[in-house]
């Protein structure tokens, strides 16, 4: 059996940001318990072996290191698996937190991915983030101590009141974090979140001041030794995101809980986004066929190293067809993208506008 | 059995627009019993949804009534409904050859108009006995003394007697059903002679073919008889003859002189039947034909594209079938690089493109894209030749042009005196030149312009109307042509010329013109990936430009643990809003940005 990779929602918070909209519930105990049991009799069900997990929320660091352990004991895994887990430095960085990272440790994660979304508390409070720099700080440290090195901190770009000298605050704070990997994401008011709701009077900044702040912090990671290798992620060489790398490559990977997404066997399929029928087991429903070729070329366009021609060709038995080299070619002079003998990639520009750029080549 | 001939009365209505023709027509066919009153809708003659909502006549029809008059004699009266427009100007004077009278309506507050005038002219070139009505006296406003004094004075025409009415109400229509017997003379018709019938109209049936209608002017046709066109030359054998009734039409075994009637031949298109053409015999041929046939000729030209590529040969059926019925309209296939494949039409006038136009819409479900309309230009050539282009495409190198010319138009606008300053202005504005102005009456006036047709062909109607509260009215037929100095004005996006959106036009108005399509076009065509130039040039001369900034920012940052469905359908709502521009080159404009420039009038 081919190890695939694992994507585990755990829908819990306790309480939702305010631009947020995946999918959570505040929890209760009894639900917790259900639920979890829920996902390990799916585990079971699927039966794989993985070679990247990665607990998704929510705030998997809400349930519990136990039910953590709980979980992984399901989960059959490759020597070199990357196991993620997503932390909210709020509870797992508090003074009297009783979060026990050596036995998440234990159990398997051996990378964590925590929102610090900027250093500046006054920013984090805007936002809504429950917890101050400290939390992240002491967070960090206990990972640390417990044998996980491999650190991720989000930072959001595009924050009410954010300045070019604030976001390189937050990144400077970043490296002194020691984190091995960056994932800078610009704000996006969601439909049904509270910010949108207000969006007219939140000073958001415009789509110039975006623009930079993006380029600012693309200039800036770099700088720090934090190389590009997505639209929105950065690492050190050697540490990107294996479990993210899979979606953008469109390698087949299964998601297991409320609302969770899967790609296998060439078909897309997702669960409600309810946690009573996950855990009455109501099965995934389709969502679409996955794969083709429109869909790894999009995609693939996210990345740094691009479409690769030969991988396309391996996968497809053909080349890239040659309408869209064409079309590169004629975006390459507005400095949005990259073509040469090899591949088709985007500048950090084209990025910017990844959106048109990849339909204007489709 | 024929009606002696005496009987016979054959006459139209007449009228400005909006005075009540149709609405009188209705009541006559109603008082005549024609038609039963649960069959009544408003305007039964106006058959197209069009013409009832826009409260004109577009295609003439006829009618046969019988009359019970007051002197006891049955009477058959053959109402022959003209369209209300300057654009079927030849239309109307066919319809109006058919009769010996025609009923003048004139409205009683508004009073004499400038298509009043204009049909009482072209009735009087007829020889018709002309009956005033005065209608409309229901309303608050109306003045039926004032407007009899006017009629009077403007036309000269004996008002005293004349039937005031209101068509709404029905209120003292007998007395117009009178007067047409007793004003109208009866046909002089001879039975004996060679056939001659006018066709007055001709209209496109699935199942009969087109069926021509007919005045038998001398001679008599029936079934079995192999009809002739006098101009076309096409012959066929007759396969009905008979009476239009109000409801259904009414076969016959033979039409007489005198008569009006409908002949079908299983004839295919109404090219074959154009109006004013004469019918004869082959049995019994005639040796000249009636007098005024001429060929109509499309004076505006346009481009018109489905906005949708894919629904071209439904465009081409929709036309194939709209010209069945109506020989003016031409069209044929042109390619634009901008729109894609489409026609070039040609149209009697502007308000014949615009009914055209919503014909497809509506009848044929259509969405199209139409481009600035045309006049027909003469371009003398240094070598010495003269071109004709209705297509600006077609412009030549201005190199070798020595000159242009384009056709100028007698242009008549009746308005209250208190709007002469803003009509003047308008009139001025469209390069118009004054003739002179009358008074109609002391707070009327008629002014006389010479205008070029391309200045009036595209919004001046509703500028006119706008300026002056809907009192004003108009009418012009063509004049001549005139040397102009015209230029050609090229619109480029990102370096490349847009051929749909290229026009000629008078070099003074060139450089005002040229800077608000660039502003309008700036303001519709949303920013893309990069920066796009907007220039306007005549020639290789760039008098405008503007420049649509580059987007920045146009990205899905996050990655919704593996919801790619969610990403591809964002991609492919993107993709689909694509479907929807035009592309030129890289540039993408959407429709909105073209209709904005082609909508572009007076007021911007």
């Amino acid at each position: 059996m081919k190890p695939m990779g694992l994507y585990i929602h755990i829908p819990f918070c306790n309480g939702k940001c305010p631009y947020c909209d995946f999918y959570s519930v505040t929890p209760q105990c009894d639900t917790v318990e259900k639920y979890v049991n829920a996902l390990c009799r799916e585990i079971d069900k699927a039966d794989g072996i993985y070679d990247t997990v990665y607990f998704g929320g929510g705030t998997p660091s809400l349930i519990g290191a136990d039910n953590i352990a709980k979980i992984m004991s399901h989960i059959l895994r490759t020597e070199n698996c990357e196991v993620t887990l997503e932390c909210n430095p709020s509870d797992t960085g508090a003074i009297n937190s009783d979060f026990d990272f050596n036995k998440a440790a234990q159990s398997g994660i051996n990378r964590i991915s925590m929102g610090l979304q900027s250093a500046l508390n006054s920013e984090r409070a805007m936002l809504g983030r429950r917890g101050g720099c400290e939390d992240v700080e002491r967070a960090v440290s206990r990972a640390r101590n417990a044998g996980i090195d491999n650190i991720s901190l989000d930072l959001m770009l595009g924050i009410p009141g954010q300045t070019a000298e604030s976001l390189k605050e937050s990144i400077r704070f970043c490296k002194e974090m020691k984190a091995k990997h960056i994932s800078a994401y610009i704000l996006k008011i969601e439909e049904g979140t509270p910010f949108y709701a207000k969006k007219d009077i939140l000073c958001l900044p415009d789509e110039d001041e975006t623009c930079d702040l993006y380029l600012t912090a693309d200039k800036e990671l770099e700088k720090a030794g934090y190389r590009q290798y997505e639209i929105s992620n950065f690492s050190y060489e050697g540490f990107e995101s294996r479990h993210n790398l899979k979606y953008w490559r469109c390698e087949e990977y299964l998601g297991i809980g409320a609302s969770a997404h899967s790609f296998a066997d060439g078909k897309r399929f997702c669960y409600e986004r309810n946690i009573d029928d996950f855990i009455n087991g109501i099965p995934p429903r389709n969502d679409g066929e996955g794969g083709e070729e429109e869909e790894y070329i999009m995609l693939a366009l996210r990345l740094t190293e691009g479409l690769i021609f030969e991988n396309f060709k391996n996968r497809f038995s053909h080349s890239v067809p040659e309408s869209i080299i064409i079309k590169a070619n004629g975006l390459k002079k507005y400095g949005l993208v990259n073509v040469d003998e090899k591949s088709i990639s985007l500048t950090v520009k084209g990025f910017l506008v990844s959106n048109s750029v990849i339909t204007a080549l489709l | 059995m024929a009606v002696s001939k005496d009987k016979i009365r054959n006459f139209s209505i007449i009228a400005h627009i909006d005075h009540g023709k149709s609405t009188l027509a209705d009541r006559l066919l109603e008082k005549t019993n024609s038609v039963a009153i649960r069959d009544m809708t408003a305007q039964l003659l106006d058959k197209m949804d069009l013409e009832r909502e826009r409260g004109i006549t577009i295609k003439a029809h006829a009618v046969k009534l019988n009359y019970l008059a007051e002197d006891g004699e049955e009477y058959v009266l053959n109402l022959i409904d003209t369209p209300g427009h300057v654009d079927f100007n030849y239309e109307v004077s066919r319809s109006l050859a058919a009769c010996e009278g025609a009923v003048l309506i004139i409205d009683a507050s508004q009073g004499v108009e400038a298509q009043t005038l204009a049909n009482t002219y072209l009735a009087l070139d007829h020889d018709l006995e002309l009956v005033p009505v005065i209608n409309k006296i229901d309303l608050p406003s109306a003045d039926p003394d004032r407007v009899a004094a006017e009629v009077e004075d403007v036309i000269g025409l004996d008002c005293s007697e004349a039937p005031r009415v209101s068509a709404k109400t029905g209120v003292n229509i007998e007395q117009v059903l009178e007067h047409i017997v007793k004003d109208v003379p009866a046909p002089e018709a001879n039975d004996n002679l060679p056939l001659r019938a006018l066709i007055f109209d001709s209209v496109y049936d699935s199942y009969k073919g087109v069926i021509v209608y007919v005045r038998i002017k001398e001679g008599k046709i029936k079934p079995g008889d192999t009809m002739r066109m006098m101009a076309t030359g096409a012959e066929f054998t007759v396969v009905e003859t008979g009476y239009m009734r109000a409801t259904l039409p009414e076969p016959c075994k033979e039409l007489t002189a005198g008569e009006v009637g409908y002949i079908t031949a299983s004839i295919k298109t109404v090219g074959d039947a154009r109006v004013g053409d004469t019918v004869t015999t082959v049995e019994n041929p005639a040796s000249e034909p009636l007098p005024g046939y001429r060929k109509v000729n499309p004076m505006v030209y346009c481009g018109v594209y489905p906005a949708d590529g894919a629904d071209y040969e439904n465009l081409r059926d929709a036309l194939e079938k709209l010209q069945l019925n109506d020989a003016a309209l031409t069209y044929e296939p042109e390619t634009s690089g901008a729109l894609g494949f489409g026609f070039r039409c040609g149209f009697l006038g502007l308000l014949h493109l615009e009914i055209i136009q919503e014909r497809l819409e509506r009848e044929y479900d259509l969405d199209l894209v139409t481009t600035i309309p045309s006049v027909i230009y003469k371009i003398n050539l240094t070598d010495g030749t003269m071109i004709e282009i209705d297509n600006p495409t077609h412009y030549p190198d201005p190199a070798t042009i020595a000159s242009c010319e384009e056709p100028f138009t007698n242009a008549h606008i009746y308005a209250p005196t208190e709007y002469v300053g803003t009509i003047m202005d308008l009139c001025q504005d469209r390069r118009g030149v004054f003739k002179n102005m009358d008074y109609i009456t002391p707070e009327r006036v008629d002014i006389h312009y010479e205008l070029p047709l391309n200045e009036i062909i595209y919004d001046f109607f509703d500028s006119l109307k706008s300026r002056t509260r809907g009192y004003a009215s108009f009418d012009y037929e063509i004049s001549e042509y005139r040397k102009s100095n015209l230029v050609k004005l090229d619109v480029l996006l990102n370096g490349d010329i847009v051929d749909a959106l290229s026009f000629i036009i008078h070099s003074e108005k060139a450089y005002s013109k040229a800077r608000k399509i660039a502003e309008r076009l700036k303001e519709h065509i949303p920013r893309q990936m990069f920066e796009i130039p907007i220039q306007i040039g005549i020639g290789g001369k760039i008098i405008a430009r503007e420049t649509v900034k580059a987007m920045r920012k146009d990205v899905l940052a996050k990655c919704y643990g593996g919801d790619i469905t969610r990403k591809k359908k964002l991609l492919e709502k993107q993709k689909e809003g694509k479907k929807r521009m035009r592309h030129f080159g890289t540039v993408e404009v959407p429709q909105e940005a073209f209709m904005a420039v082609l909508k572009l009038d007076d007021n911007d």
